[in-house]
């Protein structure tokens, strides 16, 4: 019954996602304001309704009700409660419901939070939002019906695969598809200025918010599919330029540049098609995203298993979406605008360097990433395109893209003066060549690779130092705590966001300069020594859970003499699909991991061991995570929420028209 | 003229960047790119002698044999047609098993031996790598031209 009830559930909500999406776009046009105020019950409703069929769905995989066929193949009794209720979008059809899911409750943010903004303008936002979900929806309903039932039903399930049976994977989809749903809000503003005709810098300041909690999002969700791939797969790699990274890691890049060209778009009312152009490539490359990974052609150790037969109806949605959006832009953006001049040298100019270098990185590893697909369908013979081209195309791109870090917050917009920002920046291009010339001694050894990725990571650091003196000194008199308290919150999240970045590339550096590793065969007894740790095997034990049987290894870790911890790595098989899988053991600290994984029991007694040491790996996690709080620093800025505020004091003192020109006036 | 002129230095600017990009990224393609080739493409000769290139199949069952160092590991990758041997140094991955789909990059050595320095398992029990299926396919329409003859 509960399945139907979901069912149902879907096909309103497909209803009401095609009342939502196409009555306030076309009441807009005609200025019938019938129509324009469907919207925002329209999508309230909706996610009402998608969210009984999320729930129905969970449901039955929380009472194990294997006559639904995705609960057969997805789910078993034994498996532990949270794993049966995270079992729901673990799979094509559960992932792409949350996804939709997701898209609802954005859709209802929008409505709530918008009330500022003139009416047809929500009604373009929430109709555009309205036909995309029109497009899961029919995918959904058509092609991927996670209610499909399986009679008669099976005595139990397949069980979850055992690489998802794991809290980080639980938690990575729903971030990553918080950020690529969030982009569709860009998408959306940016259509609606489109159709509206008109786009300033008002415009900037409503979808700048949103684009960046979506980054934020973005962030994070790709921040834990590197960090879980590290301890889950065994292999101690964190990224492997593979497809679906590449698919999640392009719209990050272009919503990069988008966040950037909307500060521009707000300050100066400049590159106003570019921003526009950049949400629609942003939004689409998540599309690309979440259907790479669904359509069967990638061999991936993320990909999906599913029908191509599919891709038919992807391939159309994408070209639906995209072409769309790119012939209205075609046809709409001289509409738009030109915006404020800028000299060649300005931070106006620097930003479009910035965006320029974030774009082409983008454009290669698209080109890295799709252009073996596009041989294999040509039929033109099956090619891979390893990380080593990534690596050589993507440090030098980034490269003057880091030195534009520190140099842009210091120029002034529309005019700067190179001589008076060098004149600044002396001080910290000693810092960071002095860092990047004697730290790595400090490690161990000094390779040029290692000082180059120091004097970049001090580089930001550095400067972002001197550009918060000098913004503070410009409010002489005041104490010191009042001058930093009269900072905007945007400027400590744009800081802050930078020196995520700093901890990353320095994270990154280190590991890649000084980890070790080594795959030993390792009997009871013997000892080998990583870095400058001693690792000795103790020998293996029998252990059971809930769902897997296998065996546990001891390791005693010690350093100098001294005993540092004791790890214990697994290697379970799964009853129910019979798959073996691998616990790494992890120490984790601030300077560094130590990591060692089971690999097979060999002859005599003997287990094969890879055991590493890592340093400062946690520094590439811990950069994102800061790199997304500098985003979300950056959004509570007190100038989204003042707008709010006075122009809820014009609408009582005369009218809702009232409400839109005063954003412009906050 | 002069705003034309500076548009006109900041157009050209952007061009030259994207093209010394654009010339960069190619370059870092063309040396990095990767042909896979199935069993039976070479062992007709086919596949390049000392360039890395990949290779897929299904492993041939009794084939896995460790060598007594623990690490060090020979099987045979077959597309049903024909089999080359492999040779690998390492941990191999989870789900590798006789009998089912495996993708190695390496090269191939002078006496016919493929040296793998990566090995790809599937990753569920319904994955098959689309390149080792597509090489198990073409050698079956290829078996299945013969018999018909």
């Amino acid at each position: 019954m509960v399945p139907e009830i979901g069912q149902f559930a879907l096909i309103l909500a497909l209803l009401l996602a095609l009342a939502q999406g196409v009555l306030p776009i076309v009441g807009a046009a005609r200025a019938n304001s019938a129509w324009v105020s469907v919207a925002r019950p329209a999508a309230q409703g909706q996610f009402v309704f998608v969210a009984i069929a999320f729930g129905c769905l969970a449901w039955s995989f929380a009472n194990n009700d294997f006559s639904v066929l995705n609960v057969a193949t997805n789910s078993n009794s034994q498996l532990p409660l949270q794993y049966r209720i995270a079992a729901t979008w673990g799979s094509h059809e559960g992932s792409l419901l949350l996804w939709v899911l997701m898209l609802g409750a954005w859709t209802v943010a929008v409505t709530v939070f918008s009330r500022h903004l003139p009416e047809e303008m929500v009604a373009r936002v929430v109709g555009v939002m309205g036909l995309v979900s029109v497009g899961f929806l029919l995918f959904l309903l058509l092609t991927s019906n996670p209610f499909e039932r399986l009679f008669p039903a099976a005595p139990d399930g397949r069980d979850l695969n055992p690489l998802l049976q794991d809290p980080g994977m639980v938690i990575h989809p729903p971030m990553l598809y918080m950020g690529y749903v969030g982009f569709s809000v860009a998408f959306a503003f940016a259509i609606a200025a489109l159709l509206g005709g008109r786009l300033d810098a008002t415009w900037a300041r409503w979808s700048r918010p949103w684009t960046t909690l979506a980054w934020c999002f973005l962030t994070l969700g790709i921040m834990l599919g590197s960090w879980w791939a590290y301890y889950e797969l065994g292999w101690g790699g964190w990224w492997f330029w593979d497809p679906v990274e590449n698919a999640s890691f392009m719209p990050w890049l272009f919503g990069t540049a988008l966040i950037h060209s909307l500060a521009v778009t707000e300050k100066r009312g400049s590159f106003k098609s570019w921003t526009v152009l950049l949400a629609i490539c942003a939004f689409s490359l998540s599309l690309l995203g979440t259907f790479l990974v669904r359509s069967g052609v990638l061999t991936s150790v993320h990909a999906f298993a599913t029908d191509p037969k599919r891709g038919i109806f992807i391939l159309a949605f994408l070209t639906v979406v995209i072409g769309g959006s790119l012939a209205l832009f075609a046809w709409r953006a001289p509409r738009v605008g030109l915006g404020g001049k800028f000299e060649p040298v300005s931070r106006e100019s620097m930003l479009l360097a910035n965006n320029v270098l974030l774009v082409a990185a983008a454009g290669s590893v698209l080109l890295g990433t799709l252009y073996p697909l596009f041989l294999d369908a040509l039929k033109l013979g099956k090619i891979s395109v390893g990380p080593p081209y990534f690596d050589a195309v993507f440090v030098p791109l980034m490269t003057p893209a880091v030195f534009l870090m520190g140099v842009g917050p210091l120029a002034r917009w529309k005019e700067a003066s190179l001589p008076e920002i060098a004149v600044r920046l002396k001080w910290a291009l000693g810092v960071s060549l002095l860092t990047a010339l004697l730290l790595p001694f400090v490690m161990g050894r000094w390779t040029p690779l290692v000082a180059f990725g120091l004097l970049l990571g001090a580089w930001i650091i550095a400067t972002s130092a001197v550009a918060l003196k000098y913004r503070l000194s410009r409010h002489d008199g005041n104490n010191l705590w009042a001058r930093l308290r009269a900072q905007p919150r945007s400027y400590y999240g744009m800081l802050l966001a930078h020196c995520g970045v700093a901890v990353f590339i320095i994270g990154v550096t280190l590991v890649k300069g000084y980890e070790t590793e080594r795959d030993v065969r390792m009997a009871v007894g013997d000892s080998v020594t990583v870095g400058s740790y001693a690792f000795r095997f103790d020998g293996v034990q029998e252990v059971s859970g809930p769902n897997y049987g296998g065996a546990r290894g001891t390791i005693d870790v010690s350093r100098g003499g001294r005993h540092v911890k004791v790890l214990h790595p697994e290697k379970r098989v799964y009853h129910v699909q019979q798959m073996p899988m691998t616990e790494a053991a992890i120490d984790t600290g601030i300077f560094g991991d130590l990591y060692v994984s089971l690999g097979e029991p060999v002859s005599g007694g003997a287990w094969s061991v890879r055991v590493y040491h890592k340093p400062f790996v946690t520094w590439i996690w811990g950069g994102c995570i800061i790199m997304a709080l500098g985003g979300l620093l950056a959004l509570c800025d007190r100038r989204y929420r003042v707008s709010v505020r006075r122009s809820e004091a014009i609408v009582t003192a005369g009218g809702k028209k009232g409400a839109g020109a005063s954003g412009a006036a906050a | 003229m002069k705003p034309r002129h500076k548009r006109i230095a900041i157009i050209a600017a952007g061009l030259g960047v994207l093209a010394l990009a654009s010339a960069l990224v190619l370059n870092a393609f063309r040396s990095n790119l990767v042909f896979f080739f199935s069993p039976s493409q070479v062992m007709a000769n086919e596949a390049p002698r000392g360039k890395a290139f990949r290779i897929g199949g299904l492993v041939e069952s009794g084939s896995v044999k460790r060598a007594d160092d623990g690490l060090t590991v020979r099987f045979r990758v077959t597309d049903t047609a024909h089999t080359v041997v492999v040779v690998y140094t390492g941990i191999l991955p989870d789900l590798f098993r006789e009998g089912k789909g495996v993708v190695a990059q390496g090269r191939l050595e002078a006496d016919g031996v493929f040296a793998a320095t990566e090995v790809l398992a599937k990753h569920d029990e319904n994955y098959m790598p689309p390149d080792a299926a597509h090489a198990i396919e073409q050698a079956q329409k290829a078996q299945k031209s013969v018999v018909t003859q």
